[in-house]
């Protein structure tokens, strides 16, 4: 694997084996001294063109566990402003001795451009509305520890509730939960839903009160606020009492279901319970997570060697 | 001895069970004893045998129970991004390791570049009072100074031969 671009590159094969790899991070996270030499004198590069605290500091907090050298690249104070173009950027870095780019972008697709520019890996940490792989595959590890399905996700109920039509959380997650075997039920006000549901392989519902018992994942989305400005939304407290999660429907929940966010939390719009209360919230376990598994992420594309052959001895 | 399909049966699966049960008592004499003697089986030929020695020792004293490990030394080998590295089982190391001797195990020992290997991941962990090497089969062609501690068979070998240990015997192709 040279690039992670969208989970539609995988196989539920690769999902799964990169799941087991996440199980030997997680081990290496929980050392004495957290940090393994595997990647030492490789350069990983963050180029974030959109906010993000916690994916960035993931990916960097990865990086490092795994001895590789990183470098942020801070678009706020660099030569971007100064009108350089995106190949510019790329290929002036690349010259630096670059092994891989961990790219966010708000444009769909960016990261995918950039491919052609560099003999770099490419992460995509972020495009538009269109993925964001590392999440998904943390989400997928969240649930396979936490409800103990280390084989498949057959006949899990996952209901993913909010802005589904901008969330490039929701389209990869809906693409891995599906790949590996969940039943997922869109839930959300008409105006946030795609326009279009055509091949996705997903129920919709605008019921979550009648969802609730019988689910074994509630994946709660962030309300984005700007949605407001453009009259997507009544309000925020009308959203709120139609899908925020409050003490009334977390009692709804069965005792075996985990509750997710993507972070950052809105408290009281979609979360209106103190997840602190919720013994099924998986939140800061997807954070722990995701360091996890963007070792893992990195470890295959920069040093799993499995594009050689050969056997180890 | 004879040969199988798979090759020259250098080992039967009894010659292997005594040359652990040897391997046990040496641990002991040269340990003086088992106190803070640890078991490290190297993942993934090395697992079985320290669970072997472990309840060969647990025969020998059972007085003083013999906590076991294993190791997965991928993430630590010299040949990242040379050759494919796939783990085996998640590493599983039960206490600290200050102070303790490490007894790590492994099938076969032959360039010591694995070995080398769990040297460094065994520090992640503490750091040990010893750190003793205990192997099946010692096939030579060291590329390390590294050198066993116990040793069930010393086999020479030419470097494109294929040595295999299990609990069923050891053979060479």
């Amino acid at each position: 694997m040279k690039h992670l671009l969208s989970v539609d590159d995988l196989s539920a094969t690769q999902i799964h084996e990169l799941l087991e790899l996440t199980d030997h991070m997680v081990e290496v996270s929980s050392r004495p001294i957290p940090k393994v030499p595997a990647l030492r004198g490789k350069n990983v590069v963050s180029l974030f063109f959109e906010d993000s605290t916690r994916t960035r500091t993931s990916f960097d907090t990865a990086a490092k566990r795994l001895s590789a050298d990183t470098m942020n690249f801070a678009v706020a104070s660099s030569s971007v402003n100064k009108g350089e173009s995106l190949r510019d950027t790329i290929e002036t870095i690349s010259a630096m001795g670059v092994d891989a780019f961990v790219v966010r972008h708000k444009s769909s697709g960016a990261p995918q451009m950039i491919t052609r520019w560099t003999n770099a890996s490419i992460v995509n940490a972020g495009d538009g509305w269109h993925q964001h792989p590392t999440q998904a595959l943390l989400d997928c590890y969240t649930i396979r520890t936490g409800l103990n399905r280390r084989d498949s996700f057959d006949g899990l109920r996952i209901a993913i509730v909010g802005d589904i039509k901008h969330s490039r959380v929701a389209r990869s997650d809906v693409q891995a939960f599906t790949m590996l075997g969940a039943h997922v039920t869109l839930v959300g006000p008409p105006t946030l839903l795609p326009p279009s549901l055509d091949g996705w392989p997903v129920e919709v519902s605008h019921d979550l009160d009648a969802l609730l018992p019988h689910l074994d994942v509630l994946y709660l989305l962030r309300v984005q606020r700007e949605r407001m400005d453009d009259a997507l939304l009544p309000s925020m407290h009308e959203y709120s009492s139609m899908y925020g999660l409050d003490q009334r429907r977390a009692a709804m929940l069965a005792p075996h279901a985990l509750v997710m966010h993507p972070g950052p939390m809105n408290r009281g719009v979609e979360m209106v319970i103190d997840p602190a209360d919720l013994p099924g919230s998986q939140i800061l376990h997807q954070v722990a997570n995701g360091v996890a598994v963007r070792m893992a992420v990195l470890f295959t594309l920069l040093g799993s060697g499995s594009d050689l052959k050969g056997d180890a001895s | 001895m004879g040969h199988t399909a798979e090759g020259r049966i250098v080992l039967s699966a009894d010659d292997v069970r005594r040359a652990l049960t040897r391997i046990a008592h040496e641990i002991v004499e040269r340990n003086h004893g088992l106190d803070g003697v640890v078991l490290v089986g190297l993942q993934r030929g090395g697992v079985w045998i320290a669970h072997a020695l472990a309840d060969i020792l647990a025969g020998i004293d059972a007085a003083t129970p013999v906590p076991v490990g294993a190791i997965d030394v991928s993430f630590h080998r010299d040949d990242v991004g040379l050759r494919p590295i796939v783990p085996g089982s998640v590493t599983d190391i039960p206490d600290t390791l200050d102070g303790r001797t490490v007894v790590l195990t492994d099938d076969v020992l032959f360039t010591g570049r694995t070995v080398r290997a769990a040297l460094e991941a065994l520090n992640d962990y503490g750091r040990p009072r010893a750190v003793q090497l205990a192997v099946i089969v010692d096939r030579g062609h060291r590329e390390l100074p590294i050198r066993p501690d116990f040793v069930g068979k010393n086999l020479p070998t030419s470097r494109d031969e294929t040595v295999t240990a299990t609990a069923d015997g050891v053979t060479l192709r």
